[in-house]
């Protein structure tokens, strides 16, 4: 068991560096004048060299990687052409609102989307399965941007129910003192007691929750599905279901817990879908994440911005992945 | 043609195959429908000049005194900011988004399908590096590296279309592998071994063909995928650039007017979902029918 973690930890750390050689090679070899692109499209000629000294482009490739390495191991990823100031800062401040969301979605994903999963392979082939299938593969079908869109047509403009963008009323961003403890404000203003600030950020989060939300919680339910039909087939189900034991205890208990290696990676994944999905959808409500910020950065190309978001969520996902792999480890078959 | 007779020999089998599993997929009426409606599609695609009301609206030609009209019987997508007709930008789309996704899909099977024989062909050292390349591009979550990739490239539909096969080729492979390294060790590839066949011949005479089945199942499973992965750069400003009538773009556009002109941004997105639905729709059948533990006869 421990050497399976260390093994695979190990291969983490791997992953983590092929990650870097390629954003290093996108960011670097792949455009014709990196040093023109890191210094901003308004550059002058001084700038574009200071760029490239700055940058390490006069030396050869690997020194210039060394450089990379060794930057991004200090968390520097280089400032950012729009606002000046140091992507990493920026990155950690409009962290928290992009991490608020993502919960939401996972919490989301699992507790409705594995039940959804389960009820449709027990009533396999029954409405309710038909249902739910129609309804996984229809929002992994669904444009999420499009879905914020709709969301806000119909709730915001028609009915008038939620508001369209922002994490907080104005007059409450005005009148009140926003508590920040984590940076996270539904958090910090349920353990301060501020209800009122609290309702409002609930009531905020809920179109872009749902937009968000929507995608892994039809692929939580596929997989889920699919996972359990296969263990369903297999013997010891059969023999447990000759024991007398209920169909409940069957389910809920045997078949899903065998089916923790396949969910767990699927969830991994969903985070992922996840992460990505709030570039697209978190400017549609601004919502001050780190989704406005790419796609404020992509709009201005931004390049030292994309990068430093690109190489965070890749980052993230490839320890998602671990964590992901390591609870699988604790299922005995895996074991090698 | 001798070379040919010997190809459409060898595709037999397989050729079968694919007509039987045509047949299942036909009897399904959700995936009848889903083929119907592909097929449609695909002459809207083609026949976009001709069907369309106002094909002269699909690129430049703007009429401001029509500007953001809703559906009427003249317009029946409504119009957009300049005056152009909806609907006419929207079967364009379908030209747009159908042709950049087969030819997406096609080079990244172009790329990842000789890597992916090589590796479970050759062995060794060769597969152990080529795998490992394909590990560390499938661990960025997707569509990041589409991402970042089309914005160092410059944003334009066909350096999107770019981003989308340097992060998409590695699945290919992977697969390919899978299905080269079982082949590897059947009896044929054993014999052509024995008798001195050059390696390169091994691997693209012998193993290829032989591994194409999966390989396709997935290329039109992710169809549906890829086109939406277009529009979405298109939507963040990556892929195709104005007046093109991308889909991702339409709605990208919409944002500024939407609420006060609902049709604007509806009418690109269903055509994006009903797209992406029907090519999930058939690549989920087609995959039920050739797992032989769902197949039913």
């Amino acid at each position: 068991m421990k050497k399976f973690i260390l093994r695979r930890l190990l291969l983490g750390v791997i992953v983590m560096l092929g990650v870097a050689v390629i954003t290093f090679f996108v960011a670097r070899v792949v455009p014709s004048n990196p040093a023109a692109k890191w210094a901003g499209p308004r550059a002058t000629p001084e700038q574009i060299a200071r760029a490239t000294v700055e940058l390490g482009l006069d030396k050869p490739l690997v020194v210039q990687f060394g450089k990379y390495l060794a930057d991004l191991l200090q968390g520097n990823l280089g400032y950012s052409l729009r606002t000046r100031r140091p992507v990493t800062l920026e990155l950690m401040e409009s962290l928290p609102a992009t991490i608020e969301l993502v919960f939401i979605s996972t919490i989301a994903a699992v507790f409705i989307g594995i039940p959804l999963g389960v009820i449709s392979a027990r009533r396999k082939d029954q409405l309710v399965d038909h249902l739910s299938r129609l309804f996984s593969i229809g929002v992994v079908s669904l444009p999420t941007f499009w879905i914020g869109l709709i969301l806000q047509l119909v709730f915001f403009r028609t009915l008038g129910i939620f508001p369209m963008g922002g994490q907080l009323s104005t007059e409450i961003k005005v009148m009140m003192e926003i508590p920040k403890i984590t940076g996270f404000i539904m958090f910090d203003s349920l353990i301060t007691g501020n209800f009122k600030i609290f309702f409002d950020a609930l009531w905020h989060i809920v179109l872009p929750g749902i937009t968000i939300g929507m995608y892994p919680v039809g692929l939580v339910a596929r997989m889920t599905r699919s996972a359990l039909l296969e263990i369903l087939s297999e013997d010891y189900i059969t023999a447990a279901r000759s024991y007398g034991l209920s169909e409940r205890i069957v389910l809920w208990s045997y078949a899903l817990k065998n089916s923790i290696g396949a969910t767990s990676t699927v969830v991994a994944l969903s985070i992922g879908y996840t992460l990505v999905n709030t570039f697209l959808t978190e400017s549609i409500f601004t919502w001050p994440g780190i989704g406005s910020y790419i796609a404020t950065a992509v709009i201005g190309l931004d390049y030292p911005a994309i990068m430093g978001v690109t190489i965070f969520s890749a980052f993230s996902y490839v320890v998602l992945n671990l964590v992901a792999d390591i609870i699988i480890a604790l299922d005995p078959r895996v074991r090698t | 043609m001798e070379w040919f007779s010997d190809t459409l020999k060898t595709l037999q089998p397989v050729i079968r195959d694919y007509r039987l599993s045509f047949y299942l997929l036909n009897r399904n009426a959700l995936q009848r429908y889903s083929l119907i409606i592909i097929a449609l599609l695909i002459l809207l695609a083609i026949f976009a000049p001709w069907i369309s009301p106002f094909p002269t609206h699909a690129i430049s030609e703007t009429n401001p005194q029509d500007k953001l009209l809703p559906p009427s019987s003249r317009y029946l997508f409504g119009t957009d900011e300049l005056g152009r007709d909806l609907l006419s930008r929207v079967i364009f789309g379908t030209r747009i988004s159908l042709q950049t996704a087969l030819i997406a899909v096609g080079l990244a099977l172009l790329v990842g399908v000789p890597l992916g024989a090589i590796a479970g062909g050759v062995g060794g050292i060769v597969d152990e590096i080529i795998m490992r390349i394909t590990d560390v591009f499938l661990s960025f979550p997707p569509l990041l590296l589409a991402i970042a990739i089309a914005s160092f490239l410059g944003p334009s539909l066909q350096n999107a279309m770019l981003a989308i096969v340097i992060s998409w080729w590695p699945w290919y492979t992977r697969i390919i592998r899978g299905q080269a390294v079982s082949i590897r060790e059947r009896q044929f590839v054993r014999a052509a071994r024995a008798t001195g066949t050059p390696m390169t011949s091994i691997v693209f005479k012998h193993i290829l063909p032989n591994t194409m089945a999966p390989v396709i199942v997935q290329a039109s499973m992710d169809i549906g995928g890829v086109i939406l992965t277009i529009a979405a750069l298109s939507f963040l400003g990556l892929g195709a650039q104005p007046p093109t009538p991308e889909w991702g773009l339409l709605i990208s556009t919409s944002r500024t007017y939407f609420l006060n002109a609902w049709w604007y941004s509806t009418f690109p997105g269903i055509a994006i979902f009903i797209t992406v639905l029907v090519f999930n729709l058939v690549g989920d059948g087609i995959r039920e029918v050739l797992d032989p533990r769902t197949r039913k006869f």
